[in-house]
């Protein structure tokens, strides 16, 4: 698979809420971030709209099967669109851009995010594993309602 | 009635009109709480804010003062400042160029010759009544009522905490601002930051994955999510934990939480040498009785009414906007405390996440659940929303304060609600 075919596995995976499958794209050491600020260098003395290494984010994936998860039930269907795809190669992994657009919806209400895409993907196994994943959404800093997808 | 003692009526959080006089009656009176000094630290710098819904800028006008404009030009009512911070010497209106100083007093007007020179305004609205206590920024939009100091009372002693914790008292905000919505009126999150019944149920998703996650390490091998865990866990405390926490109101609708948390639940908390550190700091500067004195108060939510809810031990505030009867925007900050070890910083970014995050475990079900309560009270089947928990067991503390029976009780409700009833049949 190389690296455009993954991403769009990536995305399928989330709108498919095969949410366990997604989880397991990751390495132990990945981490995933979405920045609360436009170019934001850092997730440790800047607050982050999610910022969460392998373990957290296996508590998101846990809280999306919980019977009293009220914000994730019923979980938001969405299309995680992806677009322009341009692979950096490096030495151990690739660094991968992207754009995201995401639609969401949930009881009634549908809305719609915008984002640019960071994978960082080392080979496995014929395919990837992601080690870093940040996603810039356009409305970072704005005011937002709460976001109980994944990206 | 709208409000009784221990009912109030739907339509308190569900009619415009209701809205609409509350915003002349409560956000129109009250003392607000809009930032804090460390954003206009110099001559010049600005930022701007909403008091209810009027849009205003917060400006250091000079060394010692800080003005509070609202953000509308004298002339045709444009913005005149883009919301936003910075330093600035003149605020200049995009329309037709006319240009206020940091006081609001107007400067100069373009094609100045076609007015009437005494039927110029004189600048922007100022607005009326602006004071600090501790550093936070107050005002009214009121031209008199009770000073600040009478008007916190009791609640005077969160800020106390919030300020004597930090080294020399130096505190910024810094780490970005998070500003979550939700389609609901702006008193449900009042209610529900001292609400020690609702974590049970509400967070029930987010305690079950925490209690199944790494325990948090020892002091000096802890782990990044371990304040995210330990949080999580925390919302999961017995019921006896709610019932033994302190519950205090106020005459004039604050209210503050009491012995709940302690320093250990932070990565850096008790046991840890960073936070060994910046005791010694505190014990320098204070003396060790002082500094074990500030180090056991163990405050966990003020509200401050109507419009303010904070964490003095973890350093989190929240401004609460409203703008709709069904509408509500929440801005979140962080605080630094500038001569604290920098690692006790990045606790406080991680507890934000946690705490005020709009992608939070725990926030996404607060959230869900204020919008499900406005959807309910939408309705007009039923009438009475009821809050009697603890009704008539109120306890009369000696400073001004009432205490619930116990930590659960709904006193902190009945208290915002009879504040309420005296701003708006005032």
């Amino acid at each position: 698979m190389n690296a455009e075919q993954f991403l769009y596995h990536e995305a399928r995976l989330l709108d498919t809420q095969q949410l366990e499958a997604w989880l397991e794209l990751f390495t132990d050491d990945a981490t995933y971030w979405v920045p609360l600020e436009k170019d934001q260098r850092e997730p440790l003395e800047t607050s982050s709209i999610i910022h969460d290494d392998r373990t957290l984010l296996e508590l998101r994936v846990k809280q999306a099967r919980h019977p009293r998860a009220h914000a994730r039930l019923p979980l938001a269907r969405t299309v995680h669109q992806v677009g322009n795809v341009m692979v950096e190669e490096g030495k151990d992994e690739l660094k991968v851009h992207s754009t995201l657009q995401v639609v969401e919806y949930r009881n009634d209400k549908q809305r719609v995010f915008g984002a640019l895409v960071e994978h960082r993907l080392r080979p496995a196994n014929g395919s990837f594993k992601i080690a870093h994943k940040r996603v810039d959404l356009v409305n970072s800093e704005g005011e937002l309602d709460g976001i109980a997808i994944l990206f | 009635m709208l409000v009784q003692p221990d009912r109030v009526h739907r339509s308190v959080y569900a009619d415009p009109a209701i809205f609409d006089l509350e915003m002349e009656r409560i956000f129109g009176r009250a003392w607000l709480v809009l930032g804090h000094e460390s954003q206009v630290r110099n001559v010049g710098d600005y930022f701007t804010t909403r008091m209810g819904r009027e849009p205003v800028i917060v400006s250091r006008k000079n060394k010692e003062d800080v003005a509070v404009l609202v953000n509308r030009c004298a002339h045709r009512g444009s913005l005149v400042c883009a919301e936003g911070r910075g330093n600035t010497e003149r605020f200049v209106c995009p329309y037709h160029g006319w240009s206020y100083d940091t006081a609001g007093t107007l400067q100069a007007v373009p094609f100045a010759s076609g007015y009437e020179k005494d039927k110029l305004p004189k600048g922007l609205k100022a607005v009326p009544r602006v004071s600090v206590y501790r550093g936070f920024i107050f005002a009214s939009l009121a031209d008199t009522g009770p000073g600040l100091e009478e008007f916190l009372g009791p609640a005077r002693a969160s800020f106390d905490d919030f300020v004597d914790r930090a080294p020399g008292g130096e505190l910024e905000v810094a780490g970005g601002v998070f500003k979550h919505a939700y389609n609901g009126n702006w008193k449900l999150m009042l209610e529900n930051h001292l609400d020690g019944a609702h974590p049970a149920w509400v967070h029930a998703s987010s305690v079950a994955v925490a209690r199944n996650a790494p325990d948090p390490g020892k002091p000096g091998e802890e782990h990044y999510s371990d304040i995210a865990v330990r949080q999580m866990r925390q919302n999961g405390a017995p019921d006896a934990v709610w019932e033994a926490i302190g519950m205090w109101t106020t005459p004039r609708g604050h209210g503050y939480m009491g012995d709940y948390h302690d320093d250990s639940r932070l990565v850096t908390g008790l046991g840890n040498p960073v936070f060994d550190l910046y005791r010694k700091k505190l014990i320098e500067e204070k003396g060790e009785a002082e500094a074990d004195r500030i180090l056991r108060v163990t405050l966990w939510n003020t509200i401050v009414y109507p419009n303010c809810s904070f964490m003095s031990q973890f350093r989190q505030l929240r401004i609460i906007h409203p703008l709709a009867v069904d509408r509500s925007v929440v801005y979140t900050y962080s605080f630094r405390m500038k001569n604290a070890p920098p690692a006790m910083f990045r606790d406080t970014v991680a507890f934000a996440n946690v705490v005020n995050g709009t992608g939070s475990w725990v926030l996404t079900d607060d959230l869900e659940v204020y919008e499900r309560i406005q959807h309910g009270l939408s309705s007009g089947a039923v009438d009475w929303v009821y809050v009697g928990r603890g009704h008539g067991r109120d306890v009369q503390e000696k400073n001004g304060a009432s205490r619930g029976a116990t930590g659960t009780s709904e006193i902190f409700i009945r208290a915002q609600m009879r504040a309420w009833l005296d701003y708006m049949s005032a």
